[in-house]
């Protein structure tokens, strides 16, 4: 199924979803905001994209992106879905309900950016020691043991 | 280990000790350096040279650095791969179960001083010394087998001068040619000759 065959479904099925749908470098996109997530989320499950591959984030300064692969292997298509949260108090409603493979993704975010999953089961630190201080995929982390690459190299 | 040491301080302090004691030395010490069993703990790439210098192409066994998963069986461990601050209390804990005497190898340069992870890193630590005592470096990104080997060779001559009494130093003469070693090159020409066998 190709990106024009993909929105057309989207759009039929799902006619709220149909502006929030973008193409970047030739990948369809699904931009939302973080109230609306889960829904959004459940009715792409409900359309068949059966696998959620990848959760990640993006430190936008004021706000923080998520980002989240789904992919169907019936229509052979994938998108991203995408949500924004605000830097300070970062919350979002974890979708390990949906996709039991969003646990350790979203326990890797977490350690990673800090950003917390709300009604995640067991949401802690996954790759980091478990009495770490601060995240450290932000753009501010700051950290005593790192050593800054001097110009010359 | 305990009666081996108390032998060995005896030994040394009594008058004429010294003689047996060298013969205790030179059998302890070929036992130790020949049977190098070795704990792999490899973590990254370099675990990549550690399995193919077990295979047949390199084949360490030859050597009897034969590989142990059980660090209770060994005596050197050989630290291949990046150490991470949670990885390096496990390999401290693999460290102290492991029995003396032993040895540490630090292969690669994560291994050595946090190779491409030294700067802007917050999660590497920089080089395996920092918590365990190492004896034997190699350099590479990763090395060779090859590099590997000259390790063991390095070991076995440190092995060696080592005695049962604690603070003396053997005074060893290694008398097989190790790479590098000027009388190396006339044997392999012997060989080459048709000298060396007969």
């Amino acid at each position: 199924m190709n990106i024009n065959e993909l929105r057309e479904h989207l759009c039929s099925e799902y006619p709220d979803l149909c502006p929030l749908f973008s193409v970047e470098f030739g990948d369809g996109s699904l931009t939302v905001a973080a109230e609306r997530l889960y829904s959004a989320a459940s009715d792409m499950r409900d359309l068949g994209f059966d696998r959620l591959g990848m959760v990640t984030a993006v430190d936008r300064g004021e706000t923080f992106e998520l980002v989240y692969r789904v992919t169907s292997r019936e229509m052979r298509a994938g998108i991203f879905l995408k949500a924004e949260v605000p830097r300070e108090d970062p919350h979002i409603k974890s979708l390990c309900d949906l996709w039991p493979a969003a646990n350790w993704h979203e326990r890797e975010v977490y350690d990673m950016f800090g950003i917390v999953f709300d009604g995640h089961p067991d949401l802690r630190r996954i790759l980091l020691t478990d009495d770490w201080v601060g995240y450290p995929l932000r753009k501010d982390y700051e950290d005593e043991r790192m050593i800054r690459r001097p110009d010359y190299i | 280990m305990a009666l081996i040491d108390d032998l060995g301080k005896a030994l040394d302090s009594s008058p004429g000790g010294s003689v047996i004691l060298t013969s205790v030395d030179a059998i302890m010490d070929w036992s130790r350096g020949k049977s190098l069993w070795t704990m792999p703990m490899g973590t990254a790439c370099c675990a990549m040279e550690l399995i193919a210098a077990s295979f047949s192409k390199f084949d360490f066994d030859r050597h009897g650095t034969i590989p142990r998963a059980d660090p209770r069986h060994t005596d050197v461990m050989v630290v291949a791969g990046t150490i991470t601050y949670k990885m390096a209390p496990a390999v401290q804990r693999l460290y102290d179960q492991m029995p003396d005497p032993k040895w540490v190898i630090a292969m690669g340069n994560c291994a050595v001083s946090g190779g491409i992870f030294y700067y802007d890193t917050y999660s590497v630590v920089r080089g395996v010394d920092e918590f365990l005592p190492v004896d034997v470096y190699i350099a590479g990104c990763p090395p060779r087998p090859e590099a590997l080997q000259d390790a063991i060779f390095q070991l076995r001559k440190k092995v060696d001068s080592e005695s049962v009494a604690p603070g003396r130093v053997r005074d060893v003469e290694y008398v097989l040619p190790l790479p590098g070693d000027p009388r190396a090159g006339d044997r392999i020409q012997a060989l080459r000759d048709g000298g060396g066998r007969k």
